[in-house]
């Protein structure tokens, strides 16, 4: 019982990514049929989530743009955490000067405005979802960094790893082969945060217009053309943020869920 | 402590710089570059932006033009609207006081509620107040803050009509009432997410410092529960969250820029979104600049009086 009310999160998670890849299964619709005849309605039977001014399904719709929201969260927490893996390996693996500059860099990177300089460079590149994955991940590696420095200057000096190099072991071989998995859970555990911020950043560029283009769904997008009915057509921006707050707490508490379960192991 | 001053601000100023190069080299990626809102313009000919572009120096070597903007931008020469052709220092400060109004309301709003979350729920923990607390911290934490924005407007704005939508005052009505209704709710969105990670870590920290031997001393002299955690607890926590807040200053841009672009928001946030939605890369580059620099003073303000608050930690 106590396992079922713990674990929500991860089963909403598991269905979400159900759904958007089952999204042709599951509504009757096209994400971008138009039927003039049927815009603005209110939910009903037929359209659940009520229709858009172009009368496009709005269920269909949001199940569509949770393939580009959990795409662009996990590839982007992908690129942060490979990124932060490197540079927070080194730093910690080697140390000493090294170290101090590239903390100082990760220090720096976390200091700049991350959200600003981001639109600024959506709104000048205009990039598809690829570019956009590849932004929004080089914007967050800094966290995992952090985390993966922490893990390798405790793990470093641990005997496995003199026997390692007394074996003859490389440098690349010590740092990914040996010092990697003990870092893993840390270091997944601050990739889920990473997931739960890209999904709120691209949500946001695209609210601002510079994220994912329409036609293409978004939850982000959807908002942004929300923003201007919102006394009449209010369910046109209750669904979409209903979804991402949904998405980013299960990730997020998944991601506490995963540190409370490594905190209990580590005690016993 | 002069020379710890002195010496953060000199390793701050390569990452100035780093941002400033970042910025400029993105501005000159545009496509059409810096005058692209006079590419677009059919009413522009084609020997006019030949004219401007000799004229802002765009003909020039990239590197010249980089050294020649830093310079005047250090000056204080911020350079000219693209959309209105004012200064760009004039347009900033125009819209500061707006922001400034904004920021500090929810500053000491969500201070107040980091307060009453994080003591009260470190002190009964796993209790009721605890578990709806960590609840309301995990949501604050998830929610799009433009949403939140949204969702306030449908209900207190379009369904309750409660208060106004957006603004930051109804034309002709200058009550000091109506300006604070219209603070009302951007307040709520920007206090609301700022407390849900402050009030987490506040939790944390009071949880250790209630924890340590001193608490227990206290204790046992037969000093009351209320004043144990006020001045013995709370005096030891409140160090690390002071550095915790000033370091967030880069959190707070973000989310004031969403929020007063979501409620209309005279300020430089909204300002900001202006430009962007125009494509005013003079007054991006400005804000983008001034963000960074007000938050790497901020960071060494955060170092400074962590220093100050706890004496075990020298300069």
């Amino acid at each position: 019982m106590i396992a079922l009310r713990t674990s929500w999160p991860a089963v909403v998670l598991a269905a979400l990514v159900t759904l958007a890849t089952a999204a042709p299964l599951v509504t009757p619709f096209a994400p971008d049929h138009l039927d003039l005849a049927h815009g603005h309605e209110r939910p009903s039977a037929a359209h659940w989530f009520g229709t858009d001014a172009l009368g496009r399904d709005v269920l269909t719709r949001v199940v569509y743009g949770a393939r580009i929201s959990l795409a662009v969260g996990l590839l982007s927490a992908a690129i942060a955490g490979a990124s932060g893996v490197i540079v927070g390996g080194i730093a910690g693996y080697i140390g000493g000067g090294i170290d101090d500059a590239l903390m100082r860099a990760t220090d720096a990177a976390i200091a700049v405005p991350r959200l600003p300089l981001l639109m600024v460079a959506a709104a000048v590149l205009q990039p598809d979802v690829s570019l956009l994955v590849l932004l929004i991940g080089l914007a967050s590696w800094m966290e995992t960094a952090r985390v993966m420095r922490a893990e390798c200057l405790s793990l470093r000096s641990r005997e496995f790893v003199d026997a390692a190099r007394a074996l003859g072991a490389g440098h690349a071989r010590i740092l990914f082969v040996h010092l990697l998995p003990g870092a893993a859970p840390a270091v997944v555990v601050s990739g889920t945060l990473a997931v739960g911020r890209g999904i709120l950043l691209e949500s946001a560029l695209s609210f601002f217009g510079v994220g994912v283009r329409p036609p293409q769904a978004s939850w982000g997008n959807m908002l942004y053309q929300a923003q201007a009915t919102l006394g009449t057509e209010p369910w046109l921006a209750l669904f979409p943020g209903l979804f991402i707050f949904l998405t980013a707490l299960s990730v997020n508490l998944t991601g506490d869920l995963i540190a409370t379960r490594r905190r209990s192991v580590e005690k016993s | 402590m002069l020379r710890f001053l002195l010496r953060r601000a000199l390793q701050s100023l390569p990452l100035l710089l780093l941002v400033s190069l970042l910025v400029f080299l993105l501005i000159h990626a545009a496509p059409g570059g810096p005058l692209a809102v006079y590419l677009s313009n059919p009413s522009v000919r084609p020997q006019d932006i030949e004219r401007l572009r000799h004229a802002l120096g765009l003909d020039r070597p990239l590197w010249q033009q980089y050294f020649a903007w830093l310079a005047a931008f250090a000056r204080g020469d911020w350079g000219y609207s693209f959309t209105d052709g004012r200064a760009v220092s004039e347009r900033i400060f125009d819209r500061l006081p707006a922001s400034l109004e904004l920021v500090g309301a929810s500053f000491v709003v969500s201070l107040a509620l980091t307060l009453c979350a994080g003591i009260g729920a470190a002190v009964r923990r796993m209790g009721w107040f605890d578990r709806v607390t960590t609840a309301l911290a995990f949501a604050g934490i998830s929610l799009p803050v433009f949403w939140l924005g949204l969702l306030l407007q449908m209900i207190f704005a379009v369904a309750l009509g409660w208060l106004p939508s957006a603004g930051r005052a109804t034309v002709g009505a200058a009550g000091p009432g109506d300006r604070l209704e219209h603070l009302v709710m951007p307040v709520i969105v920007l206090s609301f997410v700022q407390a849900a990670s402050w009030s987490r870590f506040l939790r944390a920290s009071m949880i250790d410092a209630l924890g340590r031997p001193f608490v227990l001393a206290a204790e046992a002299r037969g000093l009351s529960r209320a004043r144990v955690i006020c001045r013995h607890a709370l005096a030891n926590a409140l160090a690390p969250l002071v550095t915790v807040v000033l370091l967030d200053a880069a959190l707070v841009v973000s989310g004031a820029v969403v929020t007063e672009s979501v409620f209309a928001w005279p300020g430089i946030g909204s300002l900001f979104t202006e430009a962007l939605a125009r494509r005013d890369y003079s007054v991006l580059m400005a804000l983008l600049m001034l963000t960074s620099t007000a938050v790497v003073v901020l960071n060494v303000v955060a170092d400074t009086a962590y220093a100050i608050l706890d004496p075990r930690v020298r300069l």
